[in-house]
């Protein structure tokens, strides 16, 4: 197949991604739709990687890989914390400092 | 045979990519995720990715998965509304989307990529194995990963901080009674050393813990242990 083919499933994902990212009020969906952009990213450096014939696009995937599992982890822990200050489990919502 | 795969494994791709992004149930976004992530991990194998493609269904779809549902399952994974009231952004964010899409569609057929070459490089033998991999990551690119091992390190502790227990701030839900039984005095709590707690708990029914309380006063007269 051809790398353009690749690209265009990684352009596609990411377009998804962003759009969950600005309409969907749960943070927890909003974490999954930046996991899907960070994979899209992962699919364009690892299609660029086969056609340049070298890894270093692969490194640089497993390094984005572990950039989305802390940011996984901080965020569950955000979650979390908000959820146990009995606030409301919703970015529309958690506004205080909205000026 | 290749192209037959490529399209099944997009088609799973994106339509788990919709399902995260549609679905109302914050589980099934979970699931269609885990989808995703396994027909991305088939790419990564088209693409003779394959360490990359094993960690991305050990670590992703393995791993962080786990911790989302348990989040979910913890937070509760109730529906939202279909019509909640969002304001401009339920309408600018596709639009944006979609504007985003177009652009990316030109840059990609406005790109020089056809001239390089469509196929890519030459397959080498070993291309993408754990050992070459390896190799790089610990001769050019040591710096990034001990960086990366320290990241880690930090979002783990950044994480505990996070999401554990506030004494004060939540009091009525520390300290459950069935949980914590009432220790015996004189077997060494912080709270006896700091003359807190001088007899046993108030509140507790005196028959089970202790037949024999000590005598109140004495204990941090004595000075402690």
């Amino acid at each position: 197949m051809a790398i353009g083919w690749y690209l265009t499933v990684s352009a596609l994902i990411f377009c998804i991604g962003a759009v969950g990212v600005l309409t969907r009020p749960n943070p927890l969906v909003i974490l999954l739709c930046l996991e899907l952009m960070l994979n899209a990213g992962n699919l364009a450096l690892v299609a660029f990687s086969r056609m340049w014939g070298g890894e270093d696009g692969q490194v640089f995937a497993l390094i984005v890989m572990v950039i989305a599992a802390c940011e996984v982890t901080v965020g569950l822990g955000m979650i979390v914390a908000v959820y146990r200050r009995q606030l409301p489990v919703n970015v529309d919502q958690l506004d205080e400092l909205h000026g | 045979m290749s192209a037959v795969l490529f399209f099944i494994a997009a088609i799973g791709a994106l339509s788990g990519a919709i399902g995260v992004v549609v679905l109302r149930n914050p589980f099934y976004n979970v699931l269609a995720l885990v989808c995703h992530l396994i027909a991305l991990a088939a790419l990564f194998l088209l693409l003779r990715a394959e360490f990359v493609a094993a960690a991305q269904v050990v670590v992703y779809a393995g791993a962080v998965m786990v911790l989302y549902v348990f989040v979910v399952a913890y937070v509760g994974g109730q529906d939202e509304p279909l019509h909640s009231p969002g304001g401009a952004l339920k309408l600018l964010g596709p639009l944006f989307g979609l504007a985003v899409a177009i652009e990316l569609c030109i840059a990609l057929l406005g790109t020089a990529l056809k001239g390089i070459s469509s196929k890519g490089a030459p397959y080498l033998p070993g291309f993408g194995s754990p050992e070459h991999i390896g190799r790089l990551f610990l001769t050019t690119y040591l710096f990034p990963f001990e960086i990366a091992s320290l990241l880690l390190l930090v979002a783990a502790i950044g994480a505990v901080v996070l999401a554990r227990r506030r004494r004060g701030l939540d009091p009525d839900d520390d300290r459950d009674p069935r949980l914590h039984p009432a220790r015996p005095v004189h077997t060494g709590t912080m709270a006896e050393t700091a003359g807190l707690r001088t007899g046993g708990r108030t509140g507790e029914p005196a028959s089970d813990a202790e037949p024999s309380p000590a005598p109140v006063g004495t204990g941090p007269s004595e000075g402690g242990w």
